[in-house]
């Protein structure tokens, strides 16, 4: 019997991974690539134990914690060190590649009714689920042995072939994990957008849940799948059980997944979806409201996302004040300038990781627009009494206002969690003018977005590219001590680091205009093209 | 006076030509057939009519404006329902329904709801679980609820059983009545036949064919049986007769509408004792067309 559910899954698997035969090897790649390249470049460029040990001092503070979990500062070799800062990333980004693949063949194909198809030829039940899950287990185990592999291979003293394979299996296993969550989700949800959406929402929790654990309470942070990569201690004690634990979730993941597909019909979920309107609300009788309407989840889930990144960020702030004023080396180090607070100093750091996720709903909901162009719908509006102008218009205003909302929200969280903590409160006119300095960058990103969308339409997801760029070289740029030209190729790279560098309006206006230019460019370019898919 | 004027329509995508200069023309109160094979261009056509996709060359007039220019002026007078209806999975089939009346500027809330009850549909429903009828359904209440003088339908009822098929017919016979224009695709003959004043027929991105129903049955052929008492001599020699084969019941064989009077005139010599027609169908027209094209291969 459970032969004839799982009938034909070797075929369908071979058949998923042709289809993603570039895909999987680009994930895989790009995630080696980063994986290989970090430790080769820590050993470049601190050489020596003293500059790892001043390296180690200043990410002995809880923001640092918050953000890369924790680690054996006293026993910090490049090993340490490449663990310390780069897996925890790197695994929640495998758990993403793991999220976008498995909703890809789970979810997603359901609801387009591929699956349907399938299901009509002597497949089992169960196969199709099980073949892309097998297809993603097997994306997540080669990635481990060639990560491991390749790091035990770069020959560095501190990177033996135990902690690399662990590393590697941490990475490998988190995919498992967060594989596992999606296909319980691709159940329990009836869209493959609730599919992602839910199964993000897991990983962002476990993230900011670990980020606040770390630092408040490390036991509880047990309760976090993302805290298990931490408690591998890689390079360190090599504890395998988290990982060995993680991988043991997985399997549980996949069974309940399985139960739940088993006893449920095709296209129905088990979260409830809720009766609908026989009418449209007086809202949602224009594009805006349109376009307002399919993304309100989006918005309200990003918000509070960002409020809570702000307020978690913020919540350290206190920590980071009583340790640097214990610290003597620490002050020497940051060598505090004149008028200006620790506290002041972090900001612009935390700054630019909080502009740069600011950015991504934005640009989401600006991109949507193509969406609903490739998905044929644009073409119900177009063909009534809606101009190109007015629709695009409607995109562009809800996402600049989306972007003000997203930043103003993060910069919210981070005073008044900062506030509360901080002795003596923070200013929150400093706080938010800090935020609000990267908003003319923000604006910059959303109308490339416009330009792309107008231009050149098929490449309008090259916009990620572009914001991953800007993530890498400014938020590991100090690290990698990147030449100056590197960052300034970004938009973000432009903006004046209140409160720490001099406010200067010059560059802010300068962004502005080129923001304008673009939307413009983009306006004029939507106006003339054929729309396609 | 004409609602559309498509004049030496041509589009290009990339190097394929799809269109390859199309002429088309509905005139106020008529309904139009737009016929042909899949991929012949018939969405495409209608497309740049919609100044969805912009004309490479040629010149599209509708209500006398420019389809690219005017678009939103002549939107406000145009209701389209495209051949695959696409819709929002997470908005019901009625928060579509009024979204697009309400984008199409007028609305007449009674017809939407006669609509809704005639063509059986359920508007609380999210779309998602709507099969493609029901899809389709959804953008024909739309269509036929809003107060539009040109309706330009892309093979509406693709996905429709024959039952919901006729309550469509019933709606166009009444926009009709209401003096409105339609343009119709599609691949149902007997459609196009009982709802079309004229029809135009395309292939491969160019019209063959273009006329009213009676003109264009000129260049169709009836289909005859006949049973005589003595057997019928010299009817192969006659101009017009194709397919004759015999069989125990009399002759069968094919002739053209032309040249049915002197056929019938031949064969009343031989003593009729039964005799049974077909009448030409477009299928037998669009038939031949169809075959033309697969005996000259591929022209481009
Ligand atoms: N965006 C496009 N890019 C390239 N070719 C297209 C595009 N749209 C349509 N075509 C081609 O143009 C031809 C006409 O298509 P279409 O108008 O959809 O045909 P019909 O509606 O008559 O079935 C087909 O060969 C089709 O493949
Ligand atoms: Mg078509």
């Amino acid at each position: 019997m459970a032969g004839n559910h799982l009938a034909k899954t070797a075929f369908l698997s071979k058949f998923i991974f042709r289809l993603d035969r570039l895909r999987i090897p680009i994930w895989v790649l790009a995630l080696t690539f980063f994986t290989i390249i970090v430790p080769t470049a820590f050993k470049g460029l601190y050489n020596s134990q003293q500059e790892r040990d001043a390296m180690a001092q200043t990410m002995a503070n809880p923001a640092m914690t918050a953000m890369t979990g924790p680690a054996d500062l006293s026993n910090y070799t490049i090993g340490v060190m490449t663990a310390h800062q780069m897996l925890l990333m790197t695994a929640a980004v495998t758990g993403l590649m793991s999220i976008l693949l498995v909703t890809r063949h789970t979810r997603a194909d359901e609801e387009d009714g591929r699956l349907e198809l399938l299901r009509s030829l002597p497949v089992g039940r169960l196969s199709y689920l099980n073949a892309s899950l097998l297809v993603v287990s097997a994306a997540c185990i080669v990635l481990a042995l060639i990560n491991g592999f390749g790091l035990y291979a770069l020959g560095i003293e501190s990177m033996d072939l135990e902690g690399s394979l662990l590393y590697g299996a941490a990475l490998g296993a988190t995919g498992l994990f967060f594989a596992g969550v999606t296909a319980v989700f691709a159940q329990a949800s009836d869209s493959s957008r609730g599919t992602i959406g839910y199964s993000i929402a897991i990983l962002l929790i476990s993230y900011l849940f670990r980020a606040i654990t770390d630092i408040s309470n490390e036991s509880l942070s047990w309760l976090s799948p993302l805290a298990w990569v931490t408690k591998a201690e890689v390079y360190d004690s090599n504890n395998w059980w988290p990982i060995v634990l993680m991988i043991a979730a997985a399997m549980v993941l996949f069974a309940v997944a399985n139960y739940l597909n088993a006893i449920r019909d095709l296209d129905r979920g088990f979260l409830p979806s809720r009766p609908g309107k026989k009418y449209a609300s007086r809202f949602l009788q224009s594009p805006t409201g349109l376009a307002l309407r399919l993304q309100r989840t989006g918005i309200i889930s990003w918000a509070i996302g960002m409020f809570v990144l702000g307020a978690s960020y913020g919540s350290v702030l206190g920590d980071l004040e009583s340790f640097f004023s214990d610290n003597e080396a620490m002050k020497q180090l940051l060598k505090p300038t004149e008028g200006v607070t620790l506290v002041e100093q972090f900001i612009p750091m935390l700054m630019i990781v909080i502009s740069l996720m600011a950015t991504i709903p934005p640009v989401m909901a600006m991109n949507k627009l193509r969406g609903e162009e490739k998905k044929e719908r644009i073409v119900h509006l177009l063909s009534r009494a809606v101009s190109r102008t007015k629709l695009l218009g409607s995109y562009y205003v809800i996402s600049v206002i989306n972007g003000f909302v997203m930043i103003s929200l993060a910069a919210l969280g981070l005073w008044s969690a900062g506030t509360a903590v901080v002795e003596g409160g923070l200013s929150f006119g400093m706080i938010f003018g800090a935020a609000l300095s990267y908003y003319p960058a923000m604006l910059v990103m959303i109308s490339l977005a416009v330009f792309l969308i107008g231009f050149l339409p098929k490449l309008s997801g090259f916009i990620w590219l572009y914001v991953l760029y800007s993530f890498i070289v400014l938020y590991l740029g100090g690290l990698f001590q990147f030449s100056d030209w590197i960052g300034s190729i970004s938009p973000f790279g432009h903006v004046p680091q209140a409160p720490i560098e001099e406010f200067s309006i010059i560059p802010l206006l300068l962004l502005c205009l080129i923001a304008g230019g673009l939307a413009l460019a983009g306006f004029i370019g939507f106006n003339k093209r054929d729309i396609e898919q | 006076m004409s609602l559309l004027k498509v004049t030496n329509l041509t589009k290009k995508f990339g190097k394929f030509t799809a269109l390859n200069g199309v002429n088309l023309e509905l005139n106020a109160g008529e309904v139009l057939g737009f016929i042909g094979p899949n991929g012949a261009g018939k969405s495409t056509t209608i497309r740049v009519l919609l100044g969805i996709l912009k004309a490479t060359g040629g010149e599209v007039k509708l209500f006398n404006k420019d389809a690219w220019q005017d678009a939103v002026d002549i939107h406000k007078r145009v209701a389209y329902v495209p051949g695959d209806v696409n819709l929002w999975p997470n908005l019901t089939g009625g928060e579509v329904i009024d979204l697009f009346i309400k984008l199409n500027g007028t609305a007449n809330k009674a017809k939407r709801e006669e609509l809704i009850e005639k063509f059986d549909l359920d508007p609380s429903k999210k779309c998602r679980t709507y099969s493609k009828g029901n899809r389709q359904k959804v953008a024909l209440v739309a269509a036929f609820s809003s107060d539009a003088d040109l309706f330009i339908l892309d093979e509406p009822t693709s996905g429709l059983d024959p039952l919901m098929e006729k309550v469509f017919q019933e709606c166009v016979m009444e926009v009709k009545r209401q003096g409105k224009s339609v343009l119709l695709s599609s691949h149902i003959l007997s459609e196009v036949e009982k709802l079309c004043d004229r029809v135009s027929i395309i292939r491969q991105g160019k019209i063959i064919e273009s006329g009213t129903l009676n003109e264009l049955r000129h260049l169709t052929r009836t289909q005859m049986l006949v049973g005589t008492s003595m057997p019928i001599t010299g009817l192969l020699d006659m101009q017009g007769i194709h397919e004759v084969q015999e069989s125990e019941h009399g002759m069968s064989f094919q002739v053209d509408t032309m040249q049915i009077d002197a056929v019938i005139r031949h064969i009343s010599q031989f003593g009729i004792i039964r005799l049974e027609s077909a009448p030409p169908t477009l299928e037998d027209l669009f038939m031949r067309h169809y075959e033309g094209a697969k005996d000259t291969g591929g022209v481009r």
